[in-house]
């Protein structure tokens, strides 16, 4: 339902009393209201979705995530070593 | 004959007894209106091939004629305005069918109020996109509007061109086992356009891709004679113009998505409003569906074209799921590419 | 760390596809709640990718599609008003009320804008004071915290013109009205990421551990998608059914608490009809009274207008997963996204239009893949 796309804050402003920001998207760079992310700074990630940043980015739980892929990589490699082509 | 006195709507789409934004959006709504309004009202040969112009017998030459007509705001958009797109729409029209395009017509439907000095950039500009794409104006016309009944400016050009004999392009000629090529990168003019529209602006280095193709075809047809199809995929983007084929010839297409040339700012500006770049409208692209032994070969012409440089081959025709357009997913599965229904509009979900 | 492709890594998926296919026994049959797994689930074909005996689910998750007959109908009205700008996202134009879209309103005259942002309805209304602007508020959790945002700066700003149709939707009290109906055949959810991440995920401990149901919270990448598959396979082979976070990235338990702060603020409970599914009690949010005064239903006194779902579409029974797309007599004839009879074949989301677009139309033709 929620089409909610990650991007990098490059910078932080505060526009008629609200928090707002530029988000960089992959080059594209769109003004994004930053009110529910308080504790975000430039150089962070966050989820965007209508042009409301609805949470941060965590780099230790998506590093997390994808070793656990790896891992299980590795596991079913050692198992089954001819299945995966 | 038409009985005006019992006349309704041939259209399917009753639910709309206006015109809506979609039917000018090169997806389903504009196709309904040319299969079941134009085409019957004013049936002939040339008309019901459906291809970008018609090509027509003359004194023993072969004529390929064309016309569009360009709305577009706001009229200067990164990479181009609307005098770049109406010179080298028609012109690509022309080259489509494989034909040199040589003389073309302007037609313009000013707004009163217009600043006379947007008009002067804008003829100047279509003075040198013709002659960029090796054409001639050669006749015009001028209209102005009530303010308020017009969008500033409005122009249709109309152009003519010489098929060389030996040629024979059209949609109904794509047969299974044939490759598909594009020129280069998808989606670059839409979302150039898009990046300037009231209400949705982003910052972005993606500039429309306008340009006439002319150059790239005459090199392409040096190369082969085994080219079967050449579309330039506008508004509906990739997708609208492949269905359109699939459906003219009676042959599926199966493309491979891994394959598609996408810059990634396009990419990502595609995620952002929700939208898929096979849907987005190219104007300096061209889709070619080739006898498969010369795909390599005229891809590598195509590479060695300053307009092809990023050139790929997307997909094959196929026998199976005649009429449709499918697509192998990047992680091997595989999805129905179907036909846009009107615009292609930002979604949140 | 871009947090995009890293989730599309294709040898990943393969790796994971493999492991889900080891481990499981039997069928299982779970929902994606989110039309946006719906979307990511078809547009990748991940489907064709997972054991056969994984059946998914496309749940009531899109909230284009589950607004109802009656408040599309209230849109349209007001939007035909003169002096109207009436502000919505992309999505919601095409949605068909009972005689028209919000395009064939646009094509009468109405003034209709498409926004990206509830804030830039807010400027839309800041630059043309002597215009009644409205904002259509649709959205599950995710969105409401933006629209929530929008009245905030309106009233701070003292905007007597602007207003919202507020039509918001809940997602737990829809998956507990699914769990109590009695020919529910979900066995295991996979939550919304994004829902979660406003909400946070606490609100589902209760449903799991009442209807022994495993719920994962899932994202949207194909990865994000397998990895929810991968641990709801797991709990449901091992016979628990827990609450999991597979979208840890982007998804705490607790949620963004400023952002329930805002809602808080704004919106109250209030009981909602789902379009196809009919009234869920407690799952949607209104105006409360301290922003009562800014309701384009009040406003506009669209209050007395009522109506009927279409008699022949079975979206409801798509929606509750009791039926697939294509059992719907309708589908595909009477019903395809040009004419779409119900909400789940307008949205390029709904589960009807992805199934017309991007999916089972070729397996019905049994054409070799």
């Amino acid at each position: 339902m929620c089409l909610g796309v990650p991007g990098q804050i490059k910078e932080v402003y505060e526009l008629d009393g609200v928090r707002m920001g530029k988000v960089n998207f992959g080059g594209i760079i769109k003004e994004v209201c930053l009110e529910y992310v308080p504790e975000a700074v430039v150089g962070d990630y966050t989820i965007v979705h209508v042009g409301f940043a609805i949470t941060r980015l965590d780099e230790e739980s998506a590093l997390a995530t994808l070793k656990m892929f790896e891992e299980l990589g590795v596991l079913s490699e050692e198992l089954n070593p001819e299945h995966l082509e | 004959m038409i009985d005006f006195d019992n006349w309704a709507c041939p259209l399917p789409l009753r639910d709309y007894p206006q015109i809506v934004m979609g039917h000018g959006g090169g997806g389903k709504l504009s196709n309904d209106l040319v299969e079941h309004l134009f085409v019957p009202a004013f049936h002939n040969p040339m008309l019901s091939s459906l291809a970008d112009g018609a090509s027509l017998a003359v004194g023993g030459q072969r004529l390929a004629f064309s016309t569009d007509s360009y709305v577009v705001r706001p009229l200067f958009f990164p990479g181009g305005s609307i005098a770049d797109l109406a010179i080298n729409g028609t012109v690509n029209d022309l080259a489509m069918l494989g034909a040199t395009p040589l003389f073309l017509s302007v037609g313009m439907i000013l707004e009163e109020g217009l600043p006379m000095n947007t008009l002067g950039s804008l003829v100047d500009l279509l003075a040198a996109a013709a002659r960029n794409a090796h054409v001639q104006v050669v006749t015009g016309d001028t209209k102005v509007v009530d303010k308020g009944h017009g969008d500033q400016i409005y122009i249709n050009t109309s152009g003519v061109g010489l098929i060389p004999t030996g040629i024979d392009i059209a949609p109904q000629n794509a047969r299974p086992g044939d490759q598909i090529l594009i020129s280069g990168t998808i989606g670059d003019h839409g979302m150039a356009i898009m990046s300037v529209r009231e209400g949705l602006e982003f910052e972005s280095p993606i500039r429309s891709d306008s340009a006439p193709l002319n150059g790239l075809v005459t090199a392409m047809l040096q190369c082969s004679k085994s080219i079967h199809v050449l579309r330039d995929p506008t508004r509906g983007g990739v997708a609208s113009s492949l269905n359109e084929i699939a459906k003219s010839a009676g042959i599926g297409i199966a493309l491979d998505e891994r394959q598609f040339p996408v810059r990634p700012e396009v990419a990502a500006a595609c995620e952002l409003l929700g939208m898929d770049p096979l849907y987005v409208a190219n104007e300096g692209k061209l889709l070619a569906v080739v006898a498969p032994e010369d795909a390599d070969a005229i891809l590598e012409t195509m590479r060695q074209h300053p307009l092809g440089q990023d050139a790929e081959i997307i997909g094959e025709v196929v026998n199976e799921h005649r009429g449709k357009v499918t697509s192998r997913t990047g992680i091997g599965g595989t999805r129905v590419v179907a036909m846009q229904i009107g615009e292609q509009l930002p979604r949140i979900c | 760390m871009k947090y995009l492709t890293e989730f599309r890594n294709n040898d990943l998926v393969q790796k994971l596809l493999y492991e889900i296919h080891q481990i499981t026994t039997r069928p299982w049959a779970m929902m994606e709640v989110c039309g946006g797994q719906t979307h990511s689930i078809i547009r990748n074909g991940i489907d064709q990718l997972l054991p056969p005996e994984i059946e998914l689910i496309h749940g009531p998750g899109c909230p284009v599609c589950v607004t109802p007959l009656e408040t599309i109908d209230k849109a349209l009205a007001i939007a035909a008003q003169p002096n109207v700008i009436f502000c919505s996202f992309g999505d919601m134009l095409r949605v068909p009320g009972s005689d028209r879209d919000l395009f064939a309103v646009k094509s009468q005259g109405g003034d209709i804008r498409i926004v990206y942002s509830p804030l830039d309805a807010v400027k839309v209304a800041r630059d043309n004071p002597d215009r009644q602007v409205v904002f259509f508020g649709i959205g599950f959790e995710t969105t409401a915290p933006a629209n929530a945002q929008a009245l905030v700066v309106a009233k701070k700003q003292g905007l007597k013109n602007f207003s919202m149709l507020v039509s918001h939707v809940l997602v737990p009290p829809a998956i507990e009205a699914l769990m109590q109906s009695p020919t529910c055949r979900v066995q295991a959810f996979l939550a919304a990421g994004h829902v979660c991440s406003v909400m946070g995920y606490w609100q589902y401990e209760p449903l799991a551990e009442k209807y022994h149901v495993p719920i994962v919270v899932t994202g949207f990448e194909p990865l994000d998608v397998l990895n929810g598959v991968y641990h709801a396979v797991l709990q449901l082979e091992a016979s628990r059914h827990a609450v999991e976070n597979a979208y840890s990235r982007a998804v705490q338990r607790e949620g963004n608490l400023p952002a329930q702060k805002v809602m808080q603020e704004v919106f109250e409970v209030c009981d909602r009809t789902w379009r196809g599914i009919g009234m869920i009690p407690q799952s949607g949010w209104q105006l409360n009274a301290a922003y009562r005064d800014m309701d384009a239903a009040i406003r506009f006194q669209v209050g007395d207008i009522h109506t009927q779902e279409s008699a022949i579409c079975r979206s409801g029974e798509v929606l509750q997963g009791l039926i697939k797309p294509h059992q719907c007599p309708a589908f595909g004839k009477e019903c395809t996204p040009s004419k779409p009879l119900g909400a789940t074949m307008v949205s390029s989301e709904g589960a009807c239009a992805a199934y017309y677009n991007y999916g089972r139309f070729i397996e019905h033709e049994q054409v070799a893949p």
